[in-house]
């Protein structure tokens, strides 16, 4: 792939944005807030998703998978920002997926992969501690006793965490390296919070009491942080391309609204102090969409050097999240007063991009990542 | 084997026989062949080069073979772009009336008007200039008041141009002229072209914030130019004005592309005087200067998206209207904040106290802001953004 979508991609973000614009338009997610559905998205959108082969986008044939590369969540993910659509795409398939095909056992590969591209079942990252993104901070202890693993500490920020089927959790072991355990819903002694955020999606703080863990629940892979690493480039690309959906879909509705909106008898986007405002953001949109997807070309190429990797993935999200950022705040601001009401939907996209901004790394932190790839 | 592969191989043998290897390396900005009267060559490479290229009409290579061209069709053409590519030929010579007036002389030009002025544009035995601005007329172009009167076979020429980048080292002037001063300001407007020799011409260098540079205002007194060299209709010069300004866009991407990238290297900088950020001071400029540098980066790959978009025929008009103003700003910011990391080292104007690198620096920071200025400025980019690419309305 290049810096634009071939025709397979292209096709991939037609046939998501008519799925999406049929059954998971902005309604749907003032739906799920309105009513509060605790796991944030609609089970049945999911299975439909799954249905149309978005599970499977880049997993191996051997486990269900399509193999049609990772280059087909950039296209998918950009309709979800779009359509300010929910599912645990990215939590379940995009992280937990390719975290066990990295680290997990045959064994746990060859039953577990296929059960989450295919629905029937639904695991959640369990990294975060902080209220910052820091994946080398990891507090919460694994202890070695007998055959058992007993886990004590806290995550937060699960994203999809409440009612997932299980949780891989990244832990620290006695000789302080890094390993990520296979937490099981039904085991004891794990409280679940639901952590409502602006964006009223499925945020959940998990506390670990003491829980005891039979041996392999510990996922056998090497290096730990390595995968890891490799495993949130791929979501951090995912996010800011659903950055990049999002604003675009704010963009349009903004340019639209000038052309419509009628003030001193002309159309305020007849001003040249809002045209030139407006310009500025649709230069900072290609400039964004540009890295979004210099991220995915890397992602998708087995040659790339992870020094390549982490240099493109966190231009990618910093140019992403600050874009959204400006466009987000000059949508609002542009218009008036209808853009603080609850009715436009306006607000529901700075609400969620805010999150998405912090999630997986905010600006400042990649930012600091993509200096170090410098040296 | 198709025509095309066989072209390919057949272009990929003559240049490697014919591009002398001192004509593969990067070319610094006071290595680059001028065509025109007064050509002059730094070394033989270059004008064994200079003359193969242009026997082989390669200065023009999608120009017809009658006007000198090289007669090749777009496909050929670009094999011959990769090939030069791929061996890293130098451009053979730069010529603002190849990129600009060319184009709009094949449109627009009567036969005659193609068979005298092509050939030696083809030959690089023209070096043309732009008279476009004037003191008056800079964003709105079109309130250009150089007058043309006409005087039997021939127009007189009164007034001033500005900003005409080398107009004391070129041979011809492509100019805008008003030849109907009661008409409505842009249907009064033609485009002719003159000899610089003229009686009547004069050429004063501008010295700009920066030093010396390469604009100079012209100056028309009761110049004579003959009716023949009138392009297109009388009073029509507008749209032809706007063919070209759209050719000067595309010729600054490229003159860009061939010029040596930034002789600034803000990386390089920022490991000599910066080395080991500590304090929270230096560490919150060391982000800025990060934040530049990923910038730059993006925008980079927006320049490769434009190339990649183009080559897969899709619409590249809203990337190539955000281009010049990208670029302009970028290097501005990025030297001050290199003003930032190096203080008063920075800002040496003359003398034995600075190296001549801290002294390039300065004058090119500083000629940074003429950049954004030049060609269309910031704020008129900005206009054709948002009429053109997103269609706000215009102002009442």
């Amino acid at each position: 792939m290049g810096l634009i979508y071939n025709e397979e991609q292209q096709q991939l973000q037609d046939s998501a944005r008519e799925f999406l614009a049929a059954r998971s338009p902005v309604a749907e997610q003032r739906r799920l807030r309105d009513e509060a559905v605790p796991e944030g998205f609609s089970l049945g959108i999911w299975k439909e998703m799954l249905e149309l082969g978005w599970g499977g986008i880049a997993a191996p044939e051997q486990y269900g998978g399509l193999e049609f590369g990772f280059q087909g969540f950039g296209p998918v993910f950009e309709e979800i920002g779009r359509h300010l659509s929910s599912a645990p795409l990215l939590s379940s398939v995009v992280l937990s997926a390719s975290l066990l095909e990295s680290m997990g056992s045959e064994q746990q590969r060859e039953k577990l992969i296929p059960e989450l591209i295919n629905g029937q079942r639904r695991l959640a990252l369990a990294l975060d501690e902080d209220c910052r993104f820091r994946p080398e901070r990891v507090g919460l202890k694994a202890r070695k006793d007998g055959d058992y693993y007993v886990l004590d500490g806290k995550k937060t920020w699960v994203v999809d965490g409440f009612g997932a089927d299980g949780w891989l959790t990244v832990a620290r072991l006695e000789d302080e390296s890094l390993a990520i355990f296979l937490v099981d819903a039904t085991v004891e002694r794990v409280q679940v919070d639901h952590l409502n955020l602006v964006d009223s999606r499925n945020h959940a703080a998990l506390t670990f009491d003491e829980v005891r863990l039979p041996a392999e629940a510990k996922l056998p892979g090497k290096d730990a942080l390595l995968a890891l690493e490799t495993v949130l480039d791929r979501g951090t690309a995912c996010l800011a391309a659903e950055l990049l959906g999002m604003s675009e879909s704010l963009f349009e509705r903004t340019v639209d609204y000038l052309k419509t909106r009628v003030q001193f008898g002309v159309p305020i986007g007849s001003f040249q102090a809002l045209q030139h405002r407006a310009a500025r953001l649709y230069v900072d949109l290609q400039l964004a969409r540009s890295a979004v997807l210099a991220a995915f070309e890397c992602l998708n190429d087995p040659e790339a050097s992870a020094t390549e990797r982490s240099s493109l993935v966190s231009l990618a999200k910093w140019k992403a999240g600050e874009m959204a950022h400006r466009v987000s705040n000059e949508a609002v601001q542009m218009h008036g007063g209808i853009g603080v009401t609850d009715e436009l939907d306006v607000g529901l996209y700075l609400k969620r991009i805010r999150v998405v901004q912090v999630q997986l790394g905010d600006s400042d932190y990649h930012c600091e990542r993509y200096a170090a790839t410098l040296r | 084997m198709t025509d095309i592969e066989q072209f390919r191989l057949q272009t990929r043998e003559w240049l490697e026989a014919n591009c002398p290897t001192s004509m593969r390396t990067p070319m610094p900005i006071d290595e680059m062949v001028w065509g025109g009267r007064n050509l002059s060559f730094v070394s033989e490479d270059q004008r064994l080069w200079f003359e193969r290229m242009r026997d082989k009409g390669w200065f023009v290579p999608d120009w017809p073979v009658g006007y000198g061209g090289g007669g090749l069709d777009p496909q050929r053409l670009a094999v011959l772009e990769s090939e030069m590519r791929r061996l890293r030929c130098r451009p053979p010579q730069i010529n603002l009336g190849i990129w600009m007036l060319g184009p709009v002389l094949l449109e627009f030009g009567t036969e005659e008007q193609k068979r005298e002025l092509l050939p030696p544009m083809a030959r690089g035995e023209i070096r043309w200039c732009q008279g476009f601005s004037e003191p008056n007329a800079g964003s709105d172009l079109a309130s250009l008041q150089t007058s043309a009167r006409e005087d039997g076979d021939a127009f007189i020429i009164n007034g001033t141009k500005i900003w005409t980048s080398y107009g004391n080292m070129s041979d011809w002037m492509y100019a805008l002229v008003r030849t109907g001063p009661k008409e409505p300001k842009h249907a009064g407007i033609s485009l002719i072209v003159l000899d610089m020799n003229s009686a009547g011409v004069n050429v004063e260098p501008i010295d700009l914030i920066s030093g010396k540079s390469s604009f100079c205002q012209v100056f028309f007194d009761d110049v004579r130019v003959p009716k023949r060299q009138l392009i297109g209709e009388l009073n029509g010069g507008w749209p032809l004005a706007k063919a070209l300004l759209q050719h000067e866009r595309r010729a600054m991407s490229k003159f860009s592309e061939i010029s040596l990238p930034t002789h600034f290297d803000l990386l390089e900088y920022l490991r000599r005087y910066l080395p080991d950020a500590s304090s929270p001071g230096e560490i919150a400029l060391q982000q800025r200067a990060v934040s530049c540098l990923m910038e730059e980066h993006a925008f980079r790959l927006t320049h490769r998206r434009i190339n990649e978009t183009m080559r897969a025929r899709q619409d590249a008009s809203g990337l190539m209207a955000i281009s010049k103003l990208v670029h302009s700003e970028q290097e501005r910011d990025k030297f001050e904040v290199l003003l930032d990391v190096m203080g008063q080292r920075a800002l040496g104007w003359s003398g034995d106290g600075f190296s001549e690198r801290e002294l390039a620096l300065t004058n090119t920071w500083l000629n940074s802001f003429a950049q954004t200025i030049a060609g269309g400025s910031s704020e008129v980019q900005l206009n054709v953004i948002a009429k053109r690419v997103l269609g706000l309305p215009e102002a009442k």
